[in-house]
């Protein structure tokens, strides 16, 4: 991952995201290999390793002893840094806590203690901001909050990895992505090169029989009773399809034509094309 | 330095937050058991021909309460990071092993010498207390609960759910406590049993413990205090190597 960057980890669960995040962080060890984070090896100069890092965990987790303010104060102060409130009232205000601010953690709301983690983790300004999954289980409304401050802190310089299983977030957010199977990684490319090595388009037909006019003009990718799924390379091909049907005097009963996603990238990768 | 103090502090304020149940209701078990093993035993039992048996039991109690609650405090606090999943606040930052170590048992000590002050501070209304020798109780009292503290956190660390700790404590620290000699002198005890109360730590934390008060001891206190650090060194170098592997915190 370089410098700045807006990274996706995508793969199915248990690929080995987390994983990769907890050797990262230093909550794991790696059987073999090293990771650094902004030059400092996570292993030998871990105290400057975690210094860089901020890390907003996938798990709901939080002290039930302290309010908003004590936990991240203490947070500040794991970090080597005293005296923080004017950055830790900067960072509530960005994720709408300020209110909530001497309210007991465990008084809060699921989504309210996700932006906690949030804040945790940019207590002590890191450049390099992980979030693991930080918008499962989160309403619509602070997914959308979160976007924004996240991209904000990434083009104010912070590079920002994000594992999700929402493509579409991946899709919109991310310049480059990689995608892991079976801890191993399956592609690694910026998302336009991802996206545009599925060249052509999908059209789905649902027809009024069980059988397409041979020959036919598209790729036959799979059948379900009259329902089509098939490959185009370019709208012409379509053309030539829907003249085809008239042709033969096919009823069209439905049609859909779709773009390829990263969630076809990714399932042709995994595997699981359907 | 920050993250040793930061640690620190939150560890104290775990406790404090709820002290009712960490500082009070410990005091109010030692006064229940001060009342009635007085009312019970005595007259009955004479432990030295100059000390009255409630007059004895005091210190027993106060050296127990420090104990049992220097442990519950660092093995408590860690066993539930653990299964809540908030150690990892403390896991991510760049805080090193021994700060870890150190702000872990230094807060057990605090919280056990608290509750052992609450305890005494009852308890003294009802005996005449002497202070023979209030250095050597304070040392006891320390390096005893520094002792618990790391037995807690080793606990802790080794723990991964409330049972395995629980059993921790049900089946090693309170059967410690409860032969150590809090309620009787071993020397009233049969050869078998006398022996083996010389295999127990706490036996000698709460005799030299003692000693501070009645200048009266079943072991002499030099003796005691040995064996007191050595297992203090021993159980903390475990810890120690433990937290520098990152055993079972991280994976």
């Amino acid at each position: 991952m370089d410098e700045g960057e807006f990274f996706g980890l995508l793969g199915p669960n248990g690929a080995g995201k987390t994983t990769l995040i907890n050797v990262i962080a230093g909550l794991a060890r790696a059987d073999s290999g090293s990771a650094s984070v902004m030059g400092a090896d996570v292993v030998s100069d871990y105290r400057r390793a975690r210094r860089m890092l901020g890390v907003v965990p996938q798990e709901l987790v939080f002290d039930p002893f302290f309010t908003v303010r004590e936990t991240l104060r203490l947070q500040s102060g794991y970090f080597g840094i005293r005296r923080n409130d004017a950055w830790i009232d900067e960072v509530m205000q960005h994720l709408d806590l300020t209110s909530k601010a001497d309210a007991n953690m465990r008084a809060l709301s699921g989504g309210m203690k996700r932006r906690v983690l949030v804040a945790q983790a940019l207590v002590h300004k890191p450049p390099v901001i992980v979030l693991d999954e930080p918008t499962a289980g989160v309403d619509v409304e602070l997914r959308q909050g979160l976007w924004q401050f996240v991209r904000r802190l990434n083009r104010d310089g912070h590079t920002i990895v994000l594992t999700t299983h929402y493509l579409e977030e991946a899709e919109t957010y991310c310049n480059r992505i990689a995608m892991l199977k079976a801890g191993g990684i399956a592609a690694l490319d910026s998302t336009r090169n991802l996206l545009q090595s599925l060249s052509g388009l999908e059209l789905r037909l649902r027809l009024d029989g069980e059988a397409l006019p041979q020959p036919f003009p598209a790729q036959l990718i799979s059948q379900d009773g009259a329902l089509f799924v098939l490959r185009l390379d370019d709208h012409r091909q379509l053309e030539l399809a829907l003249a085809r049907l008239r042709e033969a005097g096919a009823n069209i009963m439905d049609m859909e034509v779709r773009r390829p996603d990263l969630e076809d990238v990714f399932l042709r990768l995994t595997g699981r094309e359907k | 330095m920050t993250s040793f103090q930061t640690l620190l502090h939150k560890e104290l304020l775990r406790f404090w937050k709820v002290s009712v149940q960490t500082v009070a209701a410990p005091v109010l078990t030692a006064a229940l058991y001060l009342v009635v093993f007085a009312y019970a035993l005595e007259g009955r039992v004479r432990v030295y021909d100059s000390v009255p048996y409630t007059d004895f039991l005091v210190p027993g109690l106060v050296m127990m309460s420090v104990l049992q609650n220097a442990f519950a405090n660092s093995s408590s606090s860690l066993v539930q990071s653990k299964i809540t999943g908030n150690i990892i606040f403390v896991l991510l930052p760049p805080i090193t092993y021994l700060e870890f170590f150190g702000a872990y048992v230094l807060a057990s000590v605090v919280r056990g010498v608290s509750v052992g002050l609450g305890v005494l501070l009852v308890t003294v209304w009802f005996v005449e207390l002497r202070l023979h020798a209030p250095i050597w109780a304070l040392a006891f009292a320390f390096l005893g609960a520094a002792l618990l503290g790391s037995l807690g956190l080793l606990a802790g660390i080794l723990s991964e759910k409330i049972d395995q700790m629980a059993a921790f404590q049900n089946f090693v620290i309170m059967p410690l406590t409860f032969l150590s000699g809090v309620f009787y002198s071993i020397h009233s005890l049969p050869a078998f049993w006398l022996r083996l109360s010389h295999a127990n730590p706490f036996f000698y934390m709460i005799d030299g413990f003692r000693y501070g008060f009645f200048g009266l001891s079943d072991v002499a206190p030099a003796a005691s205090l040995a064996v007191v650090s050595a297992s203090l060194i021993a159980v903390s170098s475990v810890c120690l190597l433990l937290l520098k592997s990152g055993y079972k915190l991280r994976h």
